[in-house]
């Protein structure tokens, strides 16, 4: 059957839902961000009640280093505002400085990876030690899946933006805008799963 | 994931779906088609669920263990609860009814993200079929439900893991919904429908997918966590390696009581559609059940510890709980006293929709008042973890969401099919399943009282004569499910054409033809602003009121 | 007119407040009571009944009536009257739920408090047991008012409980006993360490009306003073395996005179010594 979205249609108190047409993808990408923040909400609570409930046995208090996680910390506030960069060069329709933008947001990204898997390499503690262990283990590596995965996703808009007017552009920026929000919403996770985990 | 705006999908796969009755087992994106096939998959889970029951209370029919081997008992009551509540309820009175009803209610043509929306009903039949699957590929899971650490550690690993993964699936798949009925219903509203417009089931649904979207993560977490302590060999949730297995307790409950508003709340909508139609009134309190609802999901989020009040919970915590979880009843305890006000002074036709929706009242009220008193920390001592708590549960989830379920097969069939049902056929199935279902859990109160806890193979034998009644119950259950199949396999074929609005309801659904065309209504959305301006102008206001007054005096 | 359905709704209220008291009075659902808790909670338990009696008897009385009494009449296709709300009778019906709850809180409350659970945790008899720091004791519910039960107060007596797949044992510190199932005095407390070796087990008397998780890890303090002789089950009552339902044992209830008997039987420290 066809749509019914007649001009006429329009002037009469009976307007249908096809013109107004709105994009609602950002929001259930939202709604869905407030979840996925509720995972890492469940994986904060357990680990602060095992912090005050379940004492370390003599011996198994490890320091956990600072330099390296505020390291991390400032290379991901660093690629939140590199992205924004790049989200509003593609607004103005200038790809190219767009893209650059996305290469240095995925090289940050991947920076902080890097820097992750030294400080997994170096610490004294295994997954399996003690709780505490396992807990700082789940938290990061859950994490650490988000950015590995918002990675690539720069990755794919930065390839996939190569063409002027390629299926991401002026045009199409929901896929940009997306990863964005996905990309800020995984360093607010940061700054709140380092102030919990290393600064507390 | 796959994020799209309706109008535009529906019109390109349109041509791809397929036609007739294979559509139902496509990628459709029709949300009608979805939530029937969230309808029909729910059932056929319910059917299996149903026989696990009868598996259950054959082997109780007798105080020895002589049915099946133990840890046979244990998978089934494992698989019986995981399918009933993560297969049927969750998925029917949201998935099924949601999708289908929704987006009439707000005047739109699709969910808001209709490709999400068939992913999200495509995760279960796979989640479920792996669920069951385990009991003859490896042995399910035999934790229980509730999959309690150090036991789902030390139970064989592959069923428990299998059952974690399916339970995840199942989560994601609810999750995914959530997010499409809150786009659909706070984004999709067609122009000048305001939200106080819309009917009762949309607020329900409101408030059971926010509750979905901020617990169910926390459960997948959780589950997570399990998983590694049994493969990887973490400690979390394992004495022996300094965890602790009250954490768990604590994660698990703050999904899993949510998870008893989750089925429930739909069902209060449900009701609250259903009853003003049969007793041609407006509802009674629009804007109280709307609060009521509310209030309901925010009351919801802060009680789970009153299912730990034997664990060793400090006494602040169980206080908090305790007072937290008691005030739920007061919004509830409004929606009810709305319902009855709803039902006096009505014309009241007495088909099996009205009646299974009084039967959810009578149940629920019962399912509450126990509730109330386990709420209360001394009482819930003794009773918590024996039969008490099966039959309180019970008289919750099946006295209250499965009768809704039922009451909505027989209000909406009609549209779904375009027939009707057989009534007679339909009034039998609720005495059967009334009396059954009164009779197979009402004595199990009695039971847990006087000592027989819950999950067992083997029991006192002075408590054999009442588990058989139990039984017995549980067989007129099973029984009363024949006379529904035939009734709706008959109907569909030979029932009376219902023609569009066989109920002379004001909702939008009904405001099209039966079963509604692809984009639901042939030209623009119907603007309904009163869904339930049923009743005619009285001038026996005044009388109407003092009967109403009568009522209020009934209560103190 | 007006005037005699008050009148009436009143009458009836008044029969259903009458019916619900006498159901929670009078029909006995719990088994005997043989602990000085037991009858506390079975206080608690006529007063929610009762309020459920009348609660329940009165929404299913009204359901049912207007079942028949509004029920469409053949023929007639009129509407209902189009009432869709009333803003004192949602009042009404929002205050007095939020009031019965309140009292049933703060009354639960109390008798909570009686039964001891708000009590600080005295370890009972414990003293002498290894709590380094990092162990963490829960307390479950103490014995309660034992001087208004009209008995003497004695010290508690101290019995260490390990729960396992699928057994309890019982160990006397005083005399060393161990045993299978658990021989107590009446009139005096006893003040369990419970301990689980593997899952969570429960450890439940019903006649005592009491409960407790035995939670590995998580060693926990329970109090109780039996008050009726007699042999009670002990019940696990948490999902712990393929044995659960059959994980049970039982407590013997003993005046002292007998119980003191069975434990020179027992004790293999002399009793002399003690």
């Amino acid at each position: 059957m066809t749509t019914v979205a007649p001009v006429e249609e329009a002037s009469k108190e009976n307007i249908s839902q096809e013109e107004v047409h709105h994009d609602h993808r950002l929001f259930g990408l939202a709604a869905f961000l407030v979840a996925d923040g509720m995972t890492f909400a469940g994986f904060f609570a357990a680990y602060l009640t095992f912090r005050a409930v379940n004492p370390l046995l003599p011996g198994a208090i490890y320091e956990l280093e600072l330099p390296l996680p505020t390291l991390n910390t400032v290379l991901l506030l660093i690629s939140s505002a590199t992205f924004h960069r790049a989200g509003q060069a593609l607004k103005r329709n200038e790809t190219d400085l767009c893209r650059r933008w996305l290469l240095i947001t995925a090289t940050l990204g991947s920076a902080f990876l890097a820097s992750q898997m030294v400080e997994y390499f170096t610490l004294p503690f295994g997954l399996t030690d003690n709780v505490y262990a396992s807990t700082f283990y789940a938290l990061t590596g859950f994490h650490g899946l988000h950015v590995t995965l918002g990675t690539l996703m720069i990755l794919i808009v930065w390839w996939q933006t190569r063409k002027p007017n390629g299926r991401i552009s002026s045009e199409n920026v929901f896929p940009l805008e997306a990863t964005e929000l996905y990309w800020h919403f995984v360093d607010g996770i940061w700054v709140i799963l380092f102030i919990i985990l290393y600064l507390l | 994931m796959t994020l799209a705006s309706s109008p535009d999908l529906s019109k390109e796969s349109e041509p791809l779906q397929p036609k007739g009755w294979l559509r139902y087992f496509s990628f459709s994106v029709d949300h009608k088609v979805i939530g029937l096939q969230y309808l029909i998959c729910g059932f056929i889970f319910y059917l299996i669920g149903g026989a696990l029951a009868s598996a259950i209370r054959i082997e109780l029919t007798s105080p020895i263990s002589d049915f099946m081997p133990r840890d046979v008992y244990n998978q089934v009551l494992t698989l019986h609860g995981t399918i009933m509540i993560f297969l049927w309820i969750v998925p029917v009175v949201n998935g099924a009814f949601g999708n289908y009803l929704i987006p009439f209610y707000v005047g739109a043509r699709d969910m808001a993200f209709p490709r999400l929306n068939a992913v999200a009903f495509w995760l279960i039949p796979p989640a479920g079929l792996m669920l069951i699957s385990s009991y003859f590929i490896t042995g399910a899971a035999e934790s229980g439900w509730t999959a309690y650490p150090p036991l789902s550690i030390n139970t064989p690993a592959a069923g428990q893991i299998i059952w974690i993964l399916s339970v995840l699936l199942l989560g994601g798949s609810s999750i995914f919904g959530g997010i499409n009925f809150i786009a659909t219903i706070l984004k999709l509203r067609r122009p000048g429908l305001g939200l106080m417009q819309l009917p009762m089931y949309c607020w329900a649904m409101l408030g059971t997918s926010i509750l979905v979207v901020l617990s169910t993560p926390v459960l997948a977490g959780t589950l997570i966590l399990l998983s590694f302590d049994i493969v990887a060999h973490t400690g979390f949730f394992n004495p022996v390696m300094g965890g602790n297995v009250i954490v768990y307790q604590h994660l698990f409950w703050f999904y899993s009581h949510p998870a008893v508003y989750i089925m429930v709340l739909p069902a209060f909508g449900l009701v609250s559609e259903i009853l003003p139609v049969h007793c041609r009134k407006p509802l009674f309190g629009y804007t109280t059940m709307v609060y009521s609802i509310m209030a309901i999901v925010v009351l919801g989020l802060v009680v789970w510890a009153h299912h730990m009040f034997t664990s060793g919970t400090p006494p602040w915590m169980r206080l908090f709980f305790t007072i937290a979880t008691s005030f739920i009843a007061v919004p509830t305890g409004i929606k009810f006293f709305n319902w009855v006000a709803t039902l006096w002074g009505g014309r009241i036709s007495l088909n099996s929709a009205i009646l299974f929706s009084c039967g959810f009242i009578i149940n629920f009220v019962l399912g509450g008042i126990t509730g109330v008193a386990l709420a209360q920390v001394p009482f819930d001592i003794h009773v918590h973890d024996t039969y008490f708590v099966v039959a309180h549960f019970h008289y919750i989830v099946y006295g209250g969401s499965v009768f809704v379920i039922f009451s909505s097969i027989y209000h909406w069939y009609p549209k779904f099919t375009g027939r009707m049902l057989n009534e007679n056929l339909g009034r039998l199935h609720f005495l059967l399943t009334f009396v059954g279902f009164n009779l197979c859990f009402a004595p199990q109160h009695w039971l847990g009282l006087n000592g027989m806890p819950r999950r067992v193979a083997e029991y006192d034998p002075q408590f054999t004569f009442v588990n058989q009644l139990s039984s017995a119950g549980a067989l007129l259950m099973a029984i009363s499910t024949l006379p529904f199949l035939w009734n709706v396999f008959q109907s569909a074929f030979n029932g009376p054409i219902a023609g569009d609005n066989p109920w002379k309801a004001l909702t939008p659904e009904w405001l099209t033809s039966s079963p509604p065309p692809v984009e639901n209504w042939e030209g623009p959305a119907p603007l309904v602003k009163e869904p339930y301006g049923y009743g005619e102008t009285p001038e026996t206001l005044e009388v109407a009121l003092d009967k109403d007054l009568e009522l209020g005096g009934d209560e103190k | 007119m007006p005037l005699s359905s008050a009148i009436r709704s009143v009458l009836l209220g008044i029969v259903l407040v009458v019916a619900g008291l006498w159901i929670g009075q009078n029909i006995k659902l719990l088994p005997v009571d043989a602990s000085t808790n037991a009858p506390v909670y079975d206080e608690l338990f006529r007063v929610l009944f009762s309020i459920g009696a009348i609660l329940f008897l009165g929404i299913t009385g009204l359901v049912v009536f207007s079942l028949i009494k509004f029920r469409r009449k053949p023929g007639d296709t009129s509407d209902g009257i189009a009432l869709e709300g009333n803003l004192s009778l949602e009042i009404l019906w929002t205050a007095i739920p939020a009031i019965v709850v309140l009292f049933v809180g703060i009354y639960s409350y109390d008798i909570y408090d009686r039964m001891g659970g708000m009590l600080p945790l005295d370890h009972g008899g414990h003293n002498h047991q290894n709590m380094a720091s990092e162990e963490r004791i829960w307390g479950g519910i103490s014995s309660g008012s034992i001087e208004k039960s009209g008995m003497v107060v004695n010290a508690p007596l101290p019995v260490e409980v390990t729960a396992m797949q699928f057994a309890f044992i019982f160990h006397y510190p005083k005399g060393d006993i161990t045993s299978g199932e658990l021989h107590v005095p009446t009139g005096q407390p006893i003040s369990m360490r419970l301990e689980s070796r593997d899952v969570i087990h429960a450890f439940w008397v019903p006649e005592f009306r009491l409960k407790q998780d035995v939670i590995p890890g998580q060693p926990t303090i329970l109090s109780f003073t039996a008050t009726k002789p007699g042999r009670y089950p002990i019940i696990c009552a948490e999902l712990c395996g393929p044995y659960h339902g059959g994980m049970r044992s039982a407590v013997i209830v003993d005046s002292p005179k007998a119980y003191e008997e069975w434990f020179k039987n027992n004790a293999k420290t002399p009793v002399s010594e003690l």
